[in-house]
């Protein structure tokens, strides 16, 4: 373990935390460093719990001017759009995360994000996405693993009353402690191109309906050229046609995606504040799991939908790896 | 789609949250975001430091500020057009009575100890508003929703009685740390700064031969001049050596077990301390003297060896009498005081040495003796957003789909968060069906002030009880009582109860009802001569109040694939009671039935051993067949949940 201890000032803040995954986790927190994109609900929360976790450093990503939506959903902003002249969400949230905990370095960097390098990634040890285009998720994730050391990955998306996390720790090593003892483990994980490459008929009959169904949307945006979200209800027979292609190109019963939540996901661009709240505490807990090795990491998406309430971990990955 | 549904029943709703603690916060955020116009807030506390790490609306400088008014502020910054309302108040005090509660659609609960939960639970009943319950512990929390006539009540199921421990256990017999931390916080340290008047079980022999004749009165009396360090030397010697001694010389005591070795202070540490030390004794602000400070002890993690624990032990005592004579007498164990919580682990230490049981950190001895409950914000903010999920149902009456959801630290089928349907009422709840209760006492020993203490207020959770047999008043709290009134009712409680105007003896049924509350409950009285005192320490048993049959609803849950054991599992699952922050945890609700299934449910997926959180769940487990579970009042109950386990 490396020698250094938490400061007197640590231990005081962070006393209730340090009783739940201690002093050793907290230190690793303290030295890392998290990239966030798409200053949304969810991306918001998930910075909030980092912030307050007293992770060393965050950086924020995203240009957009402030909107009348970003504002509605968002707990970092002042109301007044004045405060906000000239100003980006990123720059915005950064200046209230700065207040959440003067102990971590929350910094913007200004820019598109696909246009960033493989070198630019080597400065984080976590990097979270979130209303990317599939192009760019699949970019930005292939990006992190040409590093020679990890960075874990994330992609987040929250529609209508659902939401969905992706998890790439690509070879993640962790002593999965259970009652009768503890055994080192080695998860495997596939990226999010080889995840949502898997036949469809290969994944377990009683698969997530949300898996299919992002995936059926991500799809559409891509192929009309949207950005993530860019979606609306005239949308929906065209979406409910690719629905039915990609059923019938997967050799996969229709049944399995209802028309009736893929409705509601063209119709909810919107986030629902519970759900990023809920989404937003699961992929904070994922990415202090991955930092500070304590507990066993999710394997490899999460879902929730607040209809049945049921928050699920599917792992898709090929059963057949390569080689 | 969802906003739009929402709207109509979010915007019309008046909302009221009790707590603006580490769930209070989230929850009042997300409801502000939802579109929630008209939200009132009540809580009593003021910020502290560590509560910064979760409680984001609040900041460094509003450490001592009311919780309520700080959280209403921080949300109107982004959200400035709605009406929060705070009340910098006790959720029991008497102006939240039924008509209060009665003006909103739903309650919601961030709370933190059981005795304002049922309260909560009862106002809520008595005002027919329906309530959402919640609570986290590390990566666990739950949220429960508890609707009058239509789903089960916050106490349907029975709640088990705070952990205690059997007396001699902790003067004579401590096998856990946790034990010597018991002695150490509410024997020992209260016997040297707390009430004097207070009844105390540490062993004091006045004619005291293992010390020097000129200590012949109290040990614990400090005469006004004698040395500090020798005094600190003497009480040392007189705990740690003569009383081990004296216990040791009880031959049948030890029959089964490890004899303790007496420790003298001689031995660990021969020499004064003052050269150590001696130039600066002195601080700039008295209140915050730490004997960690003036010993060059930094790390609160460390384990100190036994002569570490002795220079604490002594320099605490010192910077007790030193620093703040002025508070001795009145002092009550404070998990915020440093000074005591120093001089609680050192002694718990050295006594834990006595014993040979392992000694702990003062960061480990902190939690276990201000029964700290690890709390993480993300578990709050998860449970926050399922709180306005079932709220936003209740408004919007959709009866059918309420859920009670479970958050997990380790999947169970894949689930992370878990809904289930809500149980039923249960037919033999006290509360929400008021049935009649039974009480065995023994109606020649007991007096009014036990049934008062120990069943009314510990049991039955009421605050101004009113105590009746047939149209005879026996007792009463109230504001508006006559100064006769007061003699008389004072005079009862003294009383045996087969003593009372009018003889309370073998089947008479005595009715006690809280007004602010509005709750009344019969109790059947049983006359019964004797009683265990390790298994019924109380000297009576309450009963008729018993977990509802297990058969309800088991075919609508919605946990899926059929093994039927696991369906009634979750309501019973070691989490049911989970606290955040807590002065007193309520514990776990498992019963002796359901242990399999708990095992089962946990399905050894859980214990990092050095992880507090799987700890917490491992004594949820074995609260109920701990071998020294009996009962016993300390003032204070002491969970284990905060300890940590050495491997071997």
């Amino acid at each position: 373990m490396d020698g250094e201890e938490l400061t007197e000032q640590e231990t005081a803040l962070y006393d209730r935390q340090i009783r739940v995954w201690g002093a050793d986790a907290q230190r690793r927190l303290s030295k890392s460093h998290i990239l966030v994109h798409g200053m949304k609900g969810t991306i918001t929360e998930f910075c909030k719990n980092i912030v307050l976790a007293g992770v060393g450093s965050l950086t924020l990503v995203d240009d957009r001017a402030v909107t009348e939506e970003a504002l509605s959903a968002n707990f970092l902003m002042p109301p007044d759009e004045n405060a906000c002249s000239g100003k980006t969400l990123a720059e915005l949230c950064r200046d209230s995360l700065n207040e959440f905990n003067p102990m971590v370095r929350v910094s913007v960097e200004k820019g598109d994000l696909a246009s960033f390098g493989v070198e630019f990634f080597d400065k984080f040890d976590v990097v979270v996405i979130s209303f990317c285009s599939l192009a760019t998720k699949k970019l930005i994730n292939e990006r992190c693993r040409k590093l020679s050391k990890r960075v874990s990955f994330y992609t987040v998306d929250c529609r209508d009353c659902c939401g969905e996390i992706f998890v790439d720790l690509q070879k993640y090593n962790y002593a999965k402690k259970r009652q009768d003892g503890t055994t080192e483990c080695e998860l495997q994980y596939p990226s999010f191109q080889e995840a949502i490459s898997v036949p469809w008929r290969s994944l377990p009959r009683k698969v997530s309906k949300l898996y299919l169904a992002m995936r059926v949307i991500e799809r559409f945006e891509e192929d009309e050229g949207r950005k993530p979200g860019e979606i609306c209800i005239e949308d929906l027979p065209a979406v409910l046609k690719l629905k039915k292609e990609l059923c019938e190109a997967q050799s996969l019963n229709e049944s399995h995606i209802p028309n009736a939540l893929l409705e509601r996901l063209v119709m909810g661009a919107r986030e629902f504040p519970p759900v990023c709240a809920i989404i937003g505490g699961i992929l904070g807990q994922e990415v202090i799991k991955a930092i500070s090795g304590k507990g066993d990491p999710l394997k490899n998406f999460f879902f929730f939908d607040s209809v049945d309430g049921k928050g699920i971990i599917e792992d898709i990955s090929d059963p057949r790896p390569k080689g | 789609m969802a906003s739009l549904q929402h709207s109509q029943a979010i915007k019309g709703a008046k909302v009221l949250m009790v707590g603006a603690g580490g769930i209070g916060c989230e929850l009042l955020k997300t409801l502000a975001l939802s579109d929630f116009q008209d939200i009132h807030i009540i809580d009593m506390d003021t910020i502290e430091v560590s509560n910064l790490n979760r409680q984001f609306l609040f900041r460094q400088s509003h450490v001592g500020q009311s919780k309520a008014k700080v959280a209403r502020d921080a949300v109107l910054r982004f959200r400035p057009h709605i009406s929060i309302t705070p009340y910098h108040a006790n959720a029991k005090d008497s102006n939240f009575n039924v008509d209060f509660f009665k003006q909103f659609n739903v309650v919601l609960n961030g709370l933190d100890n059981l005795d304002a939960r049922r309260h909560v639970n009862r106002l809520c009943l008595a005002a027919e508003v329906p309530l959402v319950e919640s609570g986290t512990t590390g990566f666990l929390g739950q949220v429960t929703v508890h609707v009058k006539g239509k789903t089960e009540c916050y106490e349907c199921q029975p709640k088990p009685a705070p952990k205690t421990y059997p007396v001699c256990t902790i003067t004579s017999t401590p096998s856990k740390f946790v034990h010597c931390v018991v002695w150490a916080k509410d024997l020992l340290f209260a016997k040297l700064f707390g009430d004097k008047n207070q009844d105390n079980d540490l062993n004091v022999r006045s004619n005291d031969a293992a010390r020097s004749s000129e200590h012949a009165g109290d040990a614990f009396e400090w005469s006004g001049n004698e040395d500090l360090e020798q005094y600190g030397r003497g009480i040392y010697d007189h705990v740690f050596g003569y009383n081990i001694e004296l216990a040791l010389s009880n031959e049948e005591t030890w029959k089964n077990r490890n004899k303790p070795r007496p420790i003298y202070c001689r031995d660990v540490l021969p020499n004064r301390m003052t050269q150590q030390n001696g130039n600066v004794d002195i601080t700039d602000d008295l209140s915050s003297a730490s004997a960690m400070a003036s010993l060059g002890l930094k790390n609160p993690q460390d384990i100190w060896c036994l002569m570490e624990n002795t220079k604490v032990f002594l320099e605490a005592l010192k910077l007790f009498f030193t620093n703040r004579r002025k508070e001795i007498g009145n002092l009550s164990f404070d998990k915020d005081d440093q000074l005591a919580v120093e001089f609680v682990t050192a002694a718990a230490n050295i006594r834990a040495a006595s014993f040979n049981i392992p000694s702990h950190s003062l960061f480990e001895a902190k939690g276990i003796a201000g029964n700290i409950v690890h709390a993480v914000a993300t578990t709050n903010a998860i449970v926050a957003g399922l709180i306005v999920i079932e709220a936003i149902k209740v408004l919007k009456k959709d009866t059918e789909s309420y859920r009670m959801t479970y958050c997990l630290e380790h999947p169970s089928k894949k689930m992370l968060l878990m809904p289930v349907e809500p149980f039923e009422p249960n037919k033999s709840c006290c509360v929400c069906s008021k049935t009649p209760l039974s009480l065995e006492i023994n109606t020649h020993r007991s007096k009014l002030r036990d049934f008062v203490e120990k069943i009314v207020k510990a049991k039955l959770g009421m605050n101004s009880p009113l105590i009746m047999h047939a149209t005879a008043l026996l007792y009463e709290i109230g504001d508006d009582l006559e100064e006769n009134e007061i003699a008389n009712y004072t005079a009862n409680l003294e009383k045996v109860l087969s003593e009372l105007p009018p003889p309370v003896t073998d089947g008479t049924v005595l009715t006690v009802e809280d007004l602010q509350q509005e709750f009344t409950c019969n109790i059947h009285i049983k006359h019964r001569e004797e009683f265990d005192e390790e298994k019924e320490p109380d000297g009576m048993v309450l009963s008729g109040w018993t977990q509802a049959p297990s058969e309800k609803k088991d075919d609508k849950t919605s946990i899926g694939n059929g093994a039927s054991t696991s369906k009634s599992l979750p309501t019973k699952l070691g989490i049911t009671e989970i606290d955040i922050e807590v002065k007193e945890i309520s514990g776990g609700t498992v019963s002796p039935g359901t242990k399999r299934k708990l095992s089962e449910f946990s399905d050894g997926s859980t214990v990092d051993q050095s992880s507090d959180v799987d700890q917490t769940r491992n004594n949820k487990k074995t609260q109920k067949h701990d071998d020294d579970g009996g009962l016993v009042m300390l003032d204070h109950w002491d969970s284990n949940m905060s300890k940590k386990q050495r491997s071997p």
